[in-house]
């Protein structure tokens, strides 16, 4: 579906279902050089279990018109302005990466309006390393694969997104090709590395979170390792928001590489 | 990084797709030979229906064994998944069908395999699909082809018989030009001598029956989509852009970003027109593709071997290899195929139709059969078997003489093949005395 966010045409997949004001609703927001689709499977499930999806094209992205966030905080306020957009009252924030930054940050902003927070291969600080950002910028071919690569664990994949027969890795690639050229203006690749790196209120985000807290790791993941989450899952334990953390056997591309596996931890903790 | 996480080609020839079977531990991939699949619950088994979860139902739709081909295939060639159909010819006309109907047009190379003419030229206009052909050379050709209803480009990576090869960037930035994707067939290359989605091939088929298989034991085909084509910006394609009723309304460019071609191709085609692969269909076809890079090595080494012979004998009038200079897609095949043009190639004997039997049957170790990309030498002669009809002016049309010999060169010592080719030239030397 189509909504005016800050008067800008802004996308979400709903799942193959219509909008219904008497059910919960979950949004699912992407992280760097991804959209919509990255959740096809979990958004479609939740669709067709009782929950409203919106899983947004963050703005400046494929779909959505709009100016890319140049800031993890930008984007947060977008994520509130598009629930006031769609009438949301409440909703369920689910992130992934550079998107689970954006979830965090914004359910620290909208309080008791965010149900529960579901950050999906997370870290704080969320440091890009200088040769990444430049390749981002000036070689973004290269760096997607150098993405791509720390990002996948396996070379056999489960039936993914396409169903059986699904390369994640190459369809990873073409989706990173395909984001980076959906944007002529802006070099989207850079802006949301950018964003990441210069993220830091992470800690001070999640001490002001007022719903329950999932953290799901890759257990191989190497762009966001579970060490990497050390100073959020500790200042969550202390403020007793803390409810879930969950692994699941695959690296970056947990909703590709362990579709199931993801889909369940997620789906369990939202019927919390 | 290169390591395991960022393996080359031979690496991803064997491993690609595949892993130790969990349940067993079975090393090499099972052949899941079972129609279907048992479902956890009635909620599961809704939502695999539904797409709401990934994995198998029926095996005309997937297979397990079949999957580790199909992530294989993609990985080889670049793509982001593939389906196996039950055919060369069947990844074709899946392709063709889930792109469009009645009314479309499309605009092919002249230089195709014989079936894929056929279809274009003869069956796909029953059914209301209108093809027009072009030199694959003729660039401008190919631009003032294009209608308002055209919907697709296709040609061969290098085309039969006479080996032009398709000059896919060229090609590929007309095509884009008019909105429409590039399918590449690249059955004669395999993705050993070219990746067709590095050069801007939007969708590449194979008859796996041939080199991927390489044993001459199976028929199979695969259709790969390398995640480029953008059909939403297009515009002309409301088959993956539009509601599909015959799927929950489902929008498939919407549902996936890069892989709405083989949404559609799988919960449509494969469901409804059905020519899916066995299951041990794939897994011989797997085994073919474990020895891919050494095999297509040794055939390119045959190969040059042979060429280097006949273009030495009195009795050849013309040898057609893209590797001659003499050929006139010798520059492009230096630039896109630096790893040579493929072990199927044909030249001209001078002579008559008699001396072109009679050099066929005197082979020995070359085998005269209907197939090519075999791990054993093949042999045809056209203007006595496939093209017997024809009188001489339409042979000529078709680039064939009364001499026209066609090779697919095999994995045996090159010098017994040399000795055979000897052999047989003398014998229809005789046969013109």
């Amino acid at each position: 579906m189509e909504v005016l966010v800050n008067g800008a045409k802004t996308y979400a997949y709903t799942g193959g279902k219509a909008f219904d004001a008497a059910q919960p609703t979950v949004v699912m927001i992407h992280g760097v050089l991804n959209d919509h689709s990255v959740w096809a499977l979990q958004s479609r499930y939740l669709a067709h279990h009782g929950w409203n999806v919106l899983a947004v094209d963050l703005p400046g992205h494929c779909r959505s018109g709009g100016d890319a966030p140049s800031s993890v905080e930008e984007a947060a306020d977008f994520v509130a302005a598009l629930l006031d957009a769609a009438g949301i009252e409440k909703a369920a924030l689910v992130g992934h990466s550079w998107g689970s930054l954006i979830a965090l940050e914004a359910a620290s902003k909208l309080k008791e309006r965010v149900s529960h927070l579901v950050l999906v291969g997370t870290a704080f600080p969320m440091k890009v390393s200088p040769a990444l950002l430049e390749a981002s910028l000036n070689e973004p071919m290269k760096a997607l694969k150098l993405v791509n690569v720390f990002s996948r664990s396996t070379l056999a994949p489960p039936p993914s997104t396409l169903g059986p027969g699904t390369w994640v890795y190459g369809a990873s690639m073409a989706l990173g090709r395909r984001v980076l050229a959906s944007n002529r203006e802006v070099n989207l690749f850079h802006r949301g590395f950018q964003a990441c790196d210069r993220y830091a209120n992470g800690e001070a985000a999640i001490a002001q979170i007022c719903c329950p807290v999932l953290f799901l790791f890759g257990e191989h993941d190497q762009m966001t390792p579970h060490s990497a989450a050390r100073g959020l899952l500790t200042i969550a334990r202390s403020t007793g928001k803390f409810r879930q953390i969950s692994s699941v056997p695959v690296g970056h591309h947990q909703m590709s590489e362990a579709p199931d596996e993801t889909l369940l931890v997620i789906r369990d903790f939202l019927a919390l | 990084m290169p390591g395991y996480s960022d393996p080359g080609f031979d690496t991803l020839a064997l491993h690609a797709g595949a892993a130790p079977d969990p349940a067993t531990g079975a090393r090499a991939v099972p052949i899941h030979l079972t129609t279907s699949f048992v479902f956890e619950s009635s909620d599961h088994a809704a939502s695999l229906f539904n797409l709401e979860r990934a994995g198998h139902v029926y095996s005309r739709i997937s297979n397990p064994t079949n999957a580790v081909l199909e992530q294989r295939i993609a990985a080889l060639e670049g793509g982001i998944g593939a389906i196996a159909t039950a055919s060369g010819q069947a990844a074709l006309h899946l392709s063709i069908a889930t792109l469009m109907g009645a009314g479309a047009h499309i605009v092919a190379s002249t230089a195709l395999y014989g079936g894929s003419h056929n279809l274009l030229h003869y069956t796909l206009r029953r059914f209301g699909i209108d093809t027009t052909f072009v030199q694959p050379g003729d660039l401008d050709g190919w631009r003032a082809a294009v209608r308002p209803n055209t919907k697709l480009f296709f040609g061969e990576t290098v085309g039969n018989p006479g080996l032009e090869v398709l000059d896919i960037p060229a090609v590929s930035a007309i095509a884009h030009e008019a909105g429409v994707p590039l399918l590449v067939d690249s059955t004669l290359t395999s993705p050993w001598l070219i990746k067709p989605f590095d050069h801007g091939a939007d969708l590449i088929y194979h008859s796996a029956t041939k080199f991927l298989s390489g044993h001459g034991t199976v028929i199979g085909g695969l259709v790969v989509d390398g995640g480029s084509f953008d059909w939403d910006a297009s515009g002309k394609f409301a088959e993956l852009t539009q509601g599909y009723d015959g799927f929950h309304n489902m929008v498939f460019s919407e549902e996936s970003s890069v892989g709405a071609f083989l949404l559609r191709a799988r919960r449509e085609g494969l469901r409804d027109f059905g020519a899916c692969m066995s299951p041990h269909t794939a897994w011989l076809i797997l085994q073919g593709i474990e020895t891919l890079p050494l095999r297509m090595a040794r055939h390119m080494g045959n190969t040059e071997k042979v060429v280097n012979f006949l273009v030495g004998q009195p009795l050849v009038a013309r040898v057609g290899h893209p590797m001659l200079a003499s050929h006139s897609s010798h520059a492009l095949a230096q630039k896109l195929l630096p790893r040579g043009a493929g072990s199927v190639f044909s030249f001209d004997l001078k002579g008559s139709r008699e001396q072109g039997k009679a050099f066929v049957e005197a082979l020995k170790v070359f085998s005269h059969l209907a197939n090519v990309g075999d791990c054993r030498s093949l042999v045809i002669h056209p203007a006595s078997t496939t093209h017997f009809r024809m009188g001489d002016e339409a042979l000529a049309g078709a680039g064939i003489t009364q001499g026209t010999i066609r090779l697919s060169i095999g994995l045996e010592d090159p010098d017994d093949l040399i000795d055979d080719l000897k052999r047989a030239l003398k014998t229809a030397e005789k046969a013109g005395a």
